[in-house]
């Protein structure tokens, strides 16, 4: 009965029917970034199980991280990282009942994309800075 | 005569009411100083050799905040890989494959990771 009753339902506008916005994309984008902060958790048990093993399977780790492709994919999980925090904080402020008028939402939305480049970038340079330069 | 809605109002669809999103929240709230100790951590250690990154691992408070960034992220990370399953899976043996496979993954990482931690943390 109740198959019968979800099948007559009308559907409710869905993505495709709206012209992208950039709030809408800020939600995505944070849906998104959650789930690829499953491969970056991945890539961090690899590391720290890696540690618990010993120096051969900790050099290997490490040769990985430093390569293109590690370097890459660990920039990519810095920034997601970055941008899902900075979007989770949004999303408590929301909790409380503040800042959900058009205005602040879209300074939010901003404000999230400027502040999780800019401090992915200083988070790289502070990481060259400690190895010693780029 | 209790009716479907009846038993279910005020009481959430699985009788858990809002534990989910406040357990999302509470962990939300906790990963945010533990993902910045965790950055720091990395950054500060960035191109060190072994000995010096087991040492700074095996340290008590780092140990402590190394194993509570693992389930506080743990937690929030099944929680959210949960609702997008639920939100874009609607095949029933798709869906109910995938919450499972979700659940062994955040569960088989923290695990490892907290074994790892507690290898390095207690000598091993």
């Amino acid at each position: 009965m109740t198959d019968k009753l979800e099948a007559e339902r009308p559907l409710s506008p869905h993505l495709q029917i709206y012209r992208p916005m950039l709030t809408m994309l800020m939600s995505i984008a944070h849906r998104i970034t959650g789930a690829s902060l499953a491969v970056g958790f991945a890539l961090l048990t690899w590391w720290l199980v890696a540690v618990s093993m010993g120096p051969e399977a900790y050099a290997s780790v490490q040769s990985f991280f430093g390569s293109l492709i590690g370097r890459a994919l660990l920039f990519a999980f810095t920034w997601a990282l970055i941008h899902h925090m900075l979007g989770g904080i949004r999303h408590l402020i929301w909790d409380t009942g503040t800042g959900l008028d058009k205005v602040t939402i879209e300074r939010f939305a901003l404000g999230t994309i400027v502040g999780s480049v800019v401090l992915t970038i200083l988070v790289w340079l502070a990481a060259y800075n400690v190895m010693g330069g780029l | 005569m209790a009716t479907p809605l009846k038993r279910v109002r005020g009481l959430g669809a699985a009788r858990h009411g809002t534990e989910t999103f406040w357990r999302q929240r509470l962990t939300a709230v906790a990963n945010v100083p533990l993902v910045i100790f965790l950055i720091w951590f990395v950054v500060s250690h960035a191109g060190a050799s072994y000995e010096v990154v087991k040492a700074s691992l095996a340290n008590p408070v780092v140990s402590v905040l190394m194993l509570a960034m693992i389930w506080s992220a743990a937690i929030h990370m099944r929680i959210g890989l949960r609702e997008i399953i639920e939100d874009y899976l609607h095949n029933k043996l798709c869906k109910v494959s995938s919450l499972m496979l979700a659940t062994f993954f955040s569960a088989g990482l923290a695990i490892a990771s907290t074994l790892a931690v507690l290898k390095i943390s207690l000598g091993g």
